[in-house]
């Protein structure tokens, strides 16, 4: 039996449901850290940090590049590397299929960005690693890039600056992920002897394989507020010890605590703290002395930067700043000839 | 069909029973006669079952409670063993062996996951799982034999790296990350052996080698077959499939360029003969570390370098 006054009172709710999806769409954002809802202009003049209790939001690797590098201006180098299904790995979906989806999502060719610029005036190789491409998870693709700005920082004696932000290796990639994790460690201790100066930070969140490889080998480990960061993830954790784990655990100021990481710097401040440590870190007299003499010979010493080297053509110039930057490495580069590279796209 | 996959050895035991039930009694040459046939069926019965083992069987016999761990092969392999203890920073860790011992004349340094072979054996080495201090340990013994530029050999045999509560505070991660790099950069021979399981990064921590070198049914990968599937399918049961699909095997990882060479092992696997295991070992080990000692230190760390710098697989062009 219908009751008349019962629909009467039902109706004239449907247009305040209809008001609702009017707003357009991203105006205001919900913060994960205090859940309260903000307008979301006044977090993006904030650097992505909530005004109201300081939560670090997850930025893009170009909004850090942008907001690092000076003037945001910056080249990309090694753009043309991306991950093949060499094992023709297949889940609940096949690997080759989730690639393509994430290609098409994020415009990246992988969970990585290398990119030159300078920082306080200074040269600096930076690798970005970008959470929203598989959750910045390290296949070959992520390990060759790293292992390319590593390369290259040693090749031009800059400094280099390495953005985490991974859920660990890439399982899709089997043992393959697992093997980058040496890859990388290897050159880094290239890095480390011949003394040019390595800056990491870790971001929201930094776990697994990321972290025990080229994560906590930096001369600075850095991190920002509230970042999880640890070797295994939390649910593993609680799931070996079977308790619940609290929640400020492998949290950066937990980190701190224990002796793991230099400091924790909130985003606003990064640059400045970056110039204020590159300032230490850089050291001519330094790199002299301890260039490598068993290695090829690196014609790049930091003097002969080339005012006005134009970028190869093969290279996509990201605003990049003429007369600072330089030719970058040729490619094959000699010691990765041997790399096994499939040269056909099967992406397109 | 689930369950014979993961009891593949059931037919051999059966075959066993029998034998056994056959002896106990008193007989004449008939039944002697039967035993030698019934023996001679089971030989060729486990040279055939141990021939055709599925990725997911390979992981279950590296797990069998009777493979040889670390310590027993170098009771079988060298002689003169001092084991050393503890990082100097906080603890020993019993789930990484680390000492000096002599290999045929020569002394080398030796580190290895340890497992244990009862229940409060297994527990005080925490079942092969490292914590820091173990990895820490590692690395003193490595700068040890660089220091005195002694071969360095090690074995791999573990479920992984210990994800504990202590681990993490402790620096888990960091401590990995500083003995891969530490080894990466050793001028010393380093001759790897995956004995068992090499799961993931705490068995990379101490497989950063000039030879690596895996047993014909030990596995290596970059998670257990079940974690992989309780991530991917979000169903531990789907482990099977998982074993499959990463391609965890000594075969596939010699395809894919990972390790050197395969060892052997006895009919039966490593479990059934421990000696004669660390005999054919003895020869790979042998040959490797001939061939190490051939080149200069420099060009060696370069050559172990490039050797990890090739490792992956990736396209390029341009899409963007």
């Amino acid at each position: 039996m219908e009751i008349a006054w019962f629909k009467k009172i039902r109706k004239p709710k449907q247009p305040v449901e209809h008001k609702r999806i009017q707003v357009p769409e991203g105006l205001w954002v919900k913060c994960n850290g205090c859940k309260e809802i903000i307008y979301k202009k006044e977090v993006l003049r904030n650097a992505n940090v909530c005004p109201k209790c300081n939560y670090h939001f997850r930025i893009s690797a170009r909004e850090r590049l942008s907001a690092l590098f000076d003037d945001a201006r910056y080249q990309e180098v090694d753009t043309d590397i991306y991950s093949v299904d060499s094992l023709k790995f297949r889940d609940v979906k096949s690997y080759r299929d989730r690639l393509r989806e994430y290609r098409e999502k994020t415009g990246l060719n992988d969970a990585i960005i290398n990119a030159r610029g300078t920082i306080g005036g200074l040269q600096v190789m930076m690798a970005v690693m970008e959470y929203g491409f598989m959750g910045g998870s390290m296949g070959s693709a992520v390990g060759e890039k790293v292992t390319r700005a590593i390369e290259r920082a040693l090749d031009e004696r800059i400094p280099l600056v390495i953005i985490c932000c991974s859920g660990g290796a890439r399982m899709q990639e089997g043992v393959l992920s697992l093997m980058q994790m040496a890859k990388i460690s290897a050159a880094l201790g290239k890095l480390h002897e011949a003394r040019v100066p390595y800056i990491s930070i870790l971001t929201d969140p930094t776990t697994g394989g990321v972290t025990a490889s080229f994560a906590m080998l930096g001369d600075l480990n850095i991190a920002e507020p509230k970042a999880l960061i640890g070797f295994a993830g939390p649910r593993v954790i609680e799931q070996t010890i079977r308790e619940k784990l609290p929640e400020e655990f492998q949290r950066s100021e937990f980190l701190v605590e224990h002796g793991m990481l230099d400091f924790i710097v909130e985003r606003r401040e990064m640059r400045d703290i970056l110039i204020r440590c590159l300032k230490f870190l850089m050291n001519a007299e330094a790199l002299a002395a301890f260039a490598p003499t068993s290695a090829a010979p690196s014609s790049t010493a930091g003097s002969d930067l080339v005012p006005g080297a134009a970028a190869s053509g093969s290279e996509n110039v990201a605003s990049s700043q003429p007369g600072r930057t330089r030719e970058p490495l040729p490619f094959p580069s000699p010691l990765v000839a041997r790399n096994k590279i499939t040269s056909s796209p099967e992406v397109s | 069909m689930a369950a014979e996959e993961d009891d593949f050895e059931r037919p051999l035991r059966e075959l066993e029973k029998r034998i056994e039930e056959l002896s106990g009694v008193p007989g004449g040459d008939d039944r002697a006669d039967e035993i030698e046939r019934l023996d001679r069926r089971l030989q060729a019965l486990r040279q055939e079952v141990y021939a055709h083992l599925t990725p997911w069987q390979r992981a279950l016999v590296e797990r069998h409670p009777k493979r040889p761990y670390t310590l027993d092969y170098v009771n079988l392999l060298f002689s003169d063993f001092v084991e050393i203890h503890g990082d100097r920073k906080y603890a020993d860790d019993p789930a990484i062996v680390a000492g000096l011992a002599t290999y045929k004349g020569t002394p080398i340094a030796v580190v290895g996951h340890q497992k244990g072979r009862d229940t409060r054996e297994k527990v005080r080495r925490n079942f092969g799982m490292p914590r820091p201090e173990g990895y820490r340990k590692a690395v003193r013994v490595m700068e040890l034999a660089e220091k005195f530029q002694r071969p360095l050999f090690t074995f791999v045999d573990t479920p992984g790296a210990y994800p504990g509560k202590g681990a993490e505070e402790r620096g888990q991660a960091e401590a990995i990350a500083v003995s891969l790099r530490t080894m990466a950069r050793l001028t010393i021979p380093i001759v790897v052996t995956v004995t068992g399981e090499g799961g993931s990064g705490g068995a990379l921590a101490i497989a950063v080698g000039d030879r690596v070198l895996m047993l014909e049914h030990a596995v290596y990968s970059v998670i257990s077959p079940e974690g992989c599937a309780a991530i991917l399918w979000s169903d531990q049961g789907k482990a099977k499939e998982a074993a499959r699909a990463m391609r965890i095997t000594a075969p596939d990882l010699r395809e894919l360029e990972i390790i050197d060479a395969i060892v052997p092992e006895p009919p039966g696997g490593a479990q059934a003969d421990h000696t004669r295991q660390a005999a054919i070992l003895d020869d790979h080990l042998m040959a490797a570390l001939e061939e190490l000692r051939s080149v200069l230190p420099v060009e060696r760390v370069e050559a172990r370098y490039q050797k990890f710098r090739r490792m992956g697989t990736f396209g390029q062009a341009k899409f963007f």
